[in-house]
């Protein structure tokens, strides 16, 4: 093991080391630097505009990063694709809701499975006949309640479904690590309560990393809270510490 | 599923009318189905690209051209592809299509939209360019008449029958092979690409490398429908490969139902029975076939394949409480099933 092993003797799910990007003159994101450990549960706040779905972006491989590194298992996958990285464990949502709209809830989830298999290259033999897909498809709708709403096409879900099924897609791979983008954006409370209780039932293995605005969720999901404000990781500390902490207050929740 | 097979069903005995009807018809039927048969493979294979992955391609006449030159040049310059070796001329079509298409996708895959759609244009100009201007091979402008047929065992295809039921049995082929494919895994893949193509690359699919293959199989059906379409029209030149054979070939797809496969057959037959019906009444035809090209675009977007779609969602609207009501019940009938 190297020298980013952790105390326990675990390595890092996942591990940014001076994370930075920066668009023409504007630095969205300033040399981020953290660990996710399996099974952590980990929070991103800041205000609008903090960078943080850059940041996002920046670890799931969708902009090249301006300088820094990202490891995933203690691996450098700092220039990888997209497609690559997911293979490797990791997974995420969107903030905004991005689904196939006009696939089934089915169809849906069948194409985050086959994301993974060797058999999406399969062009020969009807998709209908992998019964292990189609099973498995059935039991994450069922965990989430949609088994009912499985031949609905996703342009007609209601859009606490959708954020619901985003989360979904997200499972479809058995990631080891989940990073969700504002799961709650844009639901009732009623239905946020929902999600959190959803999200709590998560596998206790499973790391995730979240951005939220809902403080609730943030509270009742995240072990560690890490603040975001102009790209820079000001404050990082148990939920306690950041709800108390002074400077927090002031950039985030209001000094009121 | 139920109404997959249903579907299926329906284009079988389709296509077995066909196979009753036509030779009980005229020559000149004959031919303009052989014609359509073997245009509606293009139209296809194009439909591939346009309706199941999302990219709208203008240069397929190219991958048509190159089957169909291939053809001509192979069988009146080295009399070669007119016994049974006529089955590898086939073979030779498909190969250099999908070479072709590997080589322009390179070039083409990288943009999407309407850069996508520009790329392709200029492509299919270039190899129009070719045909246009390298006199020695292709002919220039007189293009290459094609003298005879192809005739192996007891089999001679100078006979318009004979060929069109090789032309059919083409057709059922390509179509059952593509059928397949879209409802295969890699198909179902190409559909979410066309859907949200960045989510795709989240959820693990390298999309480049998928839309490339199936750019690549789309060439491949091209240049297989040029080789049947050289014997069928016995001349090729610059006119099949120009750019207005790559806009009807997309305007028959997008009139018949882009992403249906079947929908492009449609199109194809109603643009090649309409032209040869026209063409005899009037002598501004062209203009006909244009407003019925806009009049798809503007009213009838998901083609004459969406119509029952169309209908089924009117009657379905909450102002006709009838048609609300049997949903409602139909879909409690499917719950309690």
């Amino acid at each position: 093991m190297s020298a980013d092993t952790a105390a326990n003797g675990q390595t890092p799910v996942l591990e940014l080391k001076g994370l930075s990007k920066s668009f023409g003159g504007l630095h969205a994101v300033r040399g981020v630097t953290f660990k996710i450990m399996p099974g952590d549960r980990k929070a991103i706040i800041g205000p609008n505009g903090a960078g943080k779905t850059t940041l996002f972006n920046l670890i799931t491989g969708i902009f090249p990063a301006s300088s820094g590194q990202v490891l995933l298992f203690g691996q450098d996958i700092t220039g990888w694709q997209s497609h690559r990285r997911t293979a490797l464990g990791m997974a995420r949502t969107f903030q905004i809701t991005s689904l196939f709209p006009r696939l089934t809830v089915l169809d849906n989830v069948l194409l985050a499975i086959e994301g993974l298999r060797p058999s999406k290259f399969v062009m020969w033999r009807f998709l209908s006949s992998y019964r292990d897909v189609y099973d498995k498809a059935h039991q994450l709708l069922e965990q989430a309640a949609f088994a009912d709403r499985a031949n609905t096409e996703v342009r007609y879900l209601s859009h606490g479904e959708q954020r619901q099924l985003e989360i979904v897609l997200g499972l479809a791979s058995d990631p080891k690590i989940l990073l969700l983008d504002e799961p709650a954006a844009g639901l009732s409370s009623g239905e946020s309560v929902e999600m959190t209780e959803f999200l709590m039932r998560l596998d206790p293995e499973l790391a995730i990393l979240l951005i939220e605005h809902d403080m609730d969720v943030v509270f009742d999901l995240a072990h560690t809270i890490s603040v975001l404000h102009f790209g820079e990781v000001l404050e990082t500390g148990k939920p306690e510490q950041i709800k108390n902490s002074q400077k927090v207050q002031e950039i985030y929740l209001g000094t009121g | 599923m139920r109404s997959h097979r249903l579907k299926i069903l329906m284009v079988i005995v389709a296509l077995a009318a066909v196979a009753i009807v036509v030779p009980n018809t005229g020559s000149f039927v004959i031919l303009l189905v052989t014609r359509a048969l073997a245009f509606s493979i293009l139209v296809m294979s194009l439909d591939i690209l346009l309706g199941y992955t999302g990219l709208a391609s203008l240069g397929q006449a190219a991958y048509l051209g190159v089957g169909a030159y291939a053809t001509a040049i192979l069988a009146t310059k080295y009399h070669f592809g007119l016994g049974w070796d006529f089955w590898l001329v086939l073979l030779i079509g498909i190969l250099l299509g999908a070479a072709l298409a590997a080589f322009f996708g390179l070039l083409a895959i990288r943009a999407s939209g309407v850069y996508f759609l520009m790329i392709t244009l200029a492509l299919g100009q270039c190899v129009w360019g070719l045909a246009y201007r390298w006199n020695s091979l292709t002919g220039g402008d007189n293009g290459i008449n094609l003298r005879e047929r192809p005739k192996f065992g007891g089999i001679d295809l100078a006979n318009e029958l004979t060929f069109f039921f090789l032309v059919f049995a083409v057709f059922c082929a390509s179509l059952a092979l593509m059928y397949t494919l879209v409802r295969s895994p890699f198909g179902r893949s190409l559909a979410g690409i066309r859907e949200r193509e960045l989510r795709m690359q989240i959820l693990g699919y390298n999309t480049w490398l998928h839309k490339y293959i199936a750019f690549i199989i789309a060439g491949a059906f091209g240049g297989l429908s040029g080789v049947l379409w050289a014997h069928t029209a016995g001349i090729v030149s610059p006119e099949n490969v120009v750019l207005t054979t790559s806009v009807d070939a997309l305007l028959m797809a997008v009139l018949g139902g882009a992403g249906t496969l079947v929908g492009g057959v449609i199109g194809t037959f109603i643009v090649f029975g309409l032209r040869e019906f026209l063409s005899t009444l009037v002598p501004w035809w062209q203009y006909v076939l244009g407003v019925v090209y806009v009049a798809t675009i503007l009213y009838l977007p998901t083609g004459l394949m969406g119509i029952p779609e169309r209908l089924r969602q009117k009657r379905a609207k909450p102002d006709n409480p009838d048609g609300a009501k049997k949903l409602a019940s139909l879909h409690h009938a499917e719950k309690t099933t």
